[in-house]
């Protein structure tokens, strides 16, 4: 029998990146089939070669027995295909229905025939038993009902096979539920799924098929009831993990980060919760887990951006909770962010106000109200030679220099302030070898110098290679704390996938 | 710590950083005048469209646009399109479109003249009086859309248009009405007395000119205009409030990671703008008329954004602004004595604006283009120095 949808030997390059190496995947009619991987591991590329919105440079798409080719996601939705994307794309002042038929309105005579609209939907919402009330405006919906109208708009588009990619990242546990319910029936109903998830135990539970990519290939595809949840954690992380390197322990019993009970919610979704941490002087404290945990909010609420919902952060026994991010700042909490386009750099502007940014209260930026440019070009100037950025000099705008360059400027901003704890989201994200290694010799020295660094990353070889600790945060919660120098991978994966269930005490 | 770079290196980093400073001012120069040409051009087109010589029509506004009393109606003009200029920069420094300049001026104009007018206070106080009113309403008015965004996310633009109509065509009417009385056929507050007026520059202009400035009297708030320029300078370029600001227009995610507050920044910024605009009325009410009415002139709200693009927001480059400005609607007062309606002018202002947006933004690409191969020639250079033994 043909299969629903079969991709092979797909192969997508972006500049310096194999997205995709020669992937295939097989999708039978009627099944629920995951896709497994790490963060870049090439799934979502992977979805949008099938969803039309990439052109894979090598390979074949099959739909059916015929092979295809997609240029836009007109052409598959025109072959059955639908994708639900992350993010929704519903209008928030309009009603279920009018989103749903947005773009595919049914005419009569010029005009939409709402009537036969609403009939289709309730077709739909009775088949498959996504039950939501047509009139309701979206705005007035919960996450969990978004997606469901998500759904009726791809399937009232006529899709047969349906892509979702990751959908139960925005869930809570019970709307989970909902979904594979939801999930189930459409599987029922005939309908096939292809998903896109990191959750182990979800996947399990509602896959028929498993399919695993690792650095953009293929690794393989298992059947749940053939292997265990460590069994699908390695095959995730890969087996083999760097060994960190030796070296003493700088650690002292000076405790410089205090967090305790810390929860962070967003409208109503708990997305911190219950964390209990602490970091001393000279200690380096990874955080691992996979992407969209909490990492991020964890992060903000900690510098000052996310006000927490419940708990407690002291610097140093003092108790920072309620304090704005300037007071934190100067009070030596110095930040890394994940992303240095939008947090962390000002690309129009020059070099040494780059340099200033989140120190502007402090020597040598400033003297009193007033701006003191002499020495925030020296300290610029400092700056690019110590932490080696290449640039003509101070006065070059940010946007001038390449990644890497703006990277190691943002860490030598921060580590040349003296910062007490450093707050480092993936110090090394989307820069190069060389710049990444002299980003980690100064977070060593810094370290050995007594600094205090909570290291949040999605690379496990800089979790290991650095951390005296490592923790393990999973929907928002820290589930594990392990020995970076005894872990194997399939723990640390079963951990990040929540494989293993969680621990009842703390 | 690390050595100093030697002296000569540091010299030339110092002369090239103020070079890339110079040439990036001139271009901008070069663009705003190109611009200007351009709108000429096109005006040329409508001239002969409409039946009439481009040539007489431009020489004869040279002509009169460069008798001394067109100069000073010129200074007279862009003073307050300068202030209004200001106001909109400072909101445009952290991406904030403060609109509502036009009600903001308006409704400060009615208030201060009405308590300048009711009092009789020592010169000082009574012109510190003024100014305090007219600040204070203006920073009020603005503060209102500041209030309504950081509270309940309604977008400046919204809300500012919104209070231009209230404060326009409500409050000002209602004002009038309250405590205007009627002279000369309209509704007017009472006049400002000497104690509150500022006095005509003609006596310096003679000074110079040794020229008698027939009917045009030079304002003296025009020094108050440069005043605000140097303070505004200052303030944005070389201020910790005025980093905080920039940064904010520039990046807000990166300004709150580096601790700038949002919501205080943007309340800042418009209570800032609100307080400038509020100037804007005053050159004519202290200068001039010495009354607020229907007859008090309107629109520099607007002109001001124009003015504003057109000097890309820098002291200098709006000073420049307001005073092509100033000098098109005086100049242009000669075409409507020839026949042709001086509503040209409101079309070169136009095209003006159009060009100079676009050149501005060559411009800026061109640097931005200039200066990534510079840095990226100099980590090359700096990679083959190091690959030699």
């Amino acid at each position: 029998m043909a299969a629903a949808v079969e991709l092979e030997g797909i192969t997508k390059r972006f500049p310096g990146v194999v997205a995709n190496d020669r992937v295939s995947l097989r999708v039978e009619p009627g099944e629920i089939h995951a896709v497994c991987g790490e963060n870049g591991a090439g799934k979502s590329t992977l979805m949008k070669v099938l969803y039309g919105m990439l052109k894979p440079d090598e390979g074949r798409i099959l739909v059916g027995d015929d092979e295809v080719e997609l240029h836009s996601p007109k052409d598959a939705i025109g072959l059955g295909i639908g994708m639900l994307h992350q993010n929704f794309m519903l209008a928030d002042n309009l009603s279920v229905l009018e989103n749903v038929i947005l773009g595919a309105e049914p005419t009569a005579d010029m005009r939409i025939d709402y009537a036969r609209a609403r009939a289709r939907i309730g077709e739909l919402s009775e088949a498959y038993g996504l039950d939501i009330a047509p009139d309701t405006l979206v705005e007035s919906l919960g996450v969990g009902q978004r997606q469901r109208v998500e759904i009726i708009k791809v399937l009232y588009r006529g899709a047969r096979i349906l892509i979702l990619d990751e959908p139960t990242a925005v869930l809570v546990p019970q709307e989970v539920e909902e979904l594979f319910q939801n999930m189930r029936e459409l599987k029922a109903a005939g309908e096939t799924i292809l998903f896109i998830d990191h959750k182990l135990d979800e996947v399990l539970e509602i896959a028929d098929t498993i399919t695993v990519l690792r650095s953009g290939r293929t690794v393989a595809t298992v059947k749940p009831e053939d292997v265990t949840s460590r069994e699908l954690a390695e095959l995730m992380v890969g087996s083999e993990l760097p060994t960190p390197e030796t070296r003493g322990a700088t650690v002292t019993d000076q405790v410089m980060l205090s967090v305790e009970g810390l929860a962070v919610s967003d409208e109503d979704r708990v997305i911190v919760d219950d964390v209990n941490l602490e970091i001393r002087c000279g200690e380096i404290v990874g955080v691992a887990g996979v992407e969209g945990n909490g990492q991020g909010a964890l992060v903000e609420a900690l510098l000052g951006i996310r006000e927490p919902s419940a708990g407690t952060i002291r610097l140093d026994g003092t108790d920072i909770t309620h304090w704005p991010v300037r007071r934190r700042r100067e009070h030596g909490v110095g930040y890394i962010p994940e992303d240095r386009h939008r947090r962390g750099l000002l690309p129009p502007s020059p070099l040494w106000e780059n340099t200033m940014l989140g120190h502007q209260t402090e020597e040598p930026f400033t003297r009193g109200i007033w701006i003191n440019r002499r020495g925030a070009r020296a300290r610029t100037e400092a700056v690019i030679e110590d932490y080696d950025v290449r640039t003509p000099g101070p006065d070059v705008p940010g946007l001038a220099l390449s990644g890497g360059n703006q990277q190691k400027l943002i860490v030598g901003r921060e580590m040349s302030a003296a910062p007490r704890l450093l707050i480092a989201a993936h110090p090394t994200r989307g820069i190069d070898v060389g710049a990444q290694a002299a980003v980690w010799d100064q977070l060593r020295t810094a370290r050995a110098a007594g600094l205090a660094v909570l290291l949040v990353s999605a690379d496990l070889e800089e979790l290991i290679g650095l951390s005296d600790r490592l923790v393990v945060i999973l929907r928002g919660r820290l589930v594990a704390e392990v020995d970076p120098h005894r872990v194997t991978a399939e723990e640390l994966g079963s951990h990040m996938t929540g494989a293993v269930p969680e621990p009842t005490d703390g | 710590m690390n050595e100093a770079p030697p002296a000569a290196s540091r010299l030339r980093r110092l002369v090239e950083a103020r070079g890339v400073v110079g040439r990036t001012a001139l271009l901008n120069l070069a663009a705003g005048l190109v611009a200007i040409a351009f709108s000429l051009a096109v005006a040329s087109v409508v001239f002969v469209i409409s039946g009439n010589s481009p040539i007489a029509a431009y020489s004869d506004m040279f002509e009169f646009g460069s008798r001394l009393e067109s100069w000073i109606s010129t200074v007279n003009r862009a003073t307050p399109l300068y202030l209004s200029g200001v106001a909109v920069a400072i909101g445009f420094k952290m991406n904030l479109f403060n609109i509502g300049v036009e009600g903001q001026y308006r409704l400060a104009a009615l208030l201060a003249a009405v308590v300048g007018g009711a009092l009789s206070l020592p010169i000082p106080l009574h012109i510190g009086l003024i100014f305090v009113v007219a600040m204070g309403t203006g920073a009020i008015w603005a503060g209102i859309a500041a209030f309504l965004k950081t509270t309940r996310g309604v977008h400046e633009v919204i809300s500012t248009i919104m209070l231009n109509f209230i404060a326009g065509s409500f409050l000002v009417a209602f004002g009038l009405r309250v405590f205007g009385t009627v002279r000369q056929g309209n509704l007017r507050t009472d006049e400002i007395a000497e104690s509150g007026r500022f006095p005509s520059l003609n006596p310096l202009i003679e000074l110079f000119f040794r020229e008698p400035t027939g009917a045009a009297s030079m304002h003296s708030f025009a020094l108050v205009a440069v005043a605000v320029g140097i303070l505004y300078y200052l303030f944005v370029f070389r201020t910790r409030p005025g980093y905080d600001l920039r940064v904010t227009g520039v990046n807000s995610l990166a300004a709150q990671a580096g601790g700038v507050a949002p919501r205080r920044m943007i309340m800042q910024a418009m209570l800032l703008s609100g307080a400038v605009a509020g100037l804007v009325g005053l050159p004519e009410l202290l200068n001039f008329s010495h009354e607020f009415s229907f007859d008090s002139t309107t629109e520099l709200g607007f002109d001001g954004i124009a003015v504003a693009l057109l000097g890309r927001n820098h002291p200098v480059g709006i000073a420049i602004g307001a005073l092509v400005f100033g000098w098109l609607d005086r100049a242009g007062q000669i075409l409507d004595l020839q026949g042709i309606s001086p509503s040209i002018i409101e079309i070169v202002k136009g095209v003006i604006i159009l060009s100079a947006v676009i050149a501005y933004e060559v411009v800026t690409r061109y640097r931005e283009a200039q200066q990534t191969r510079a840095a990226a020639a100099a980590t090359a250079g700096l990679e083959l120095e190091a690959a030699a033994p």
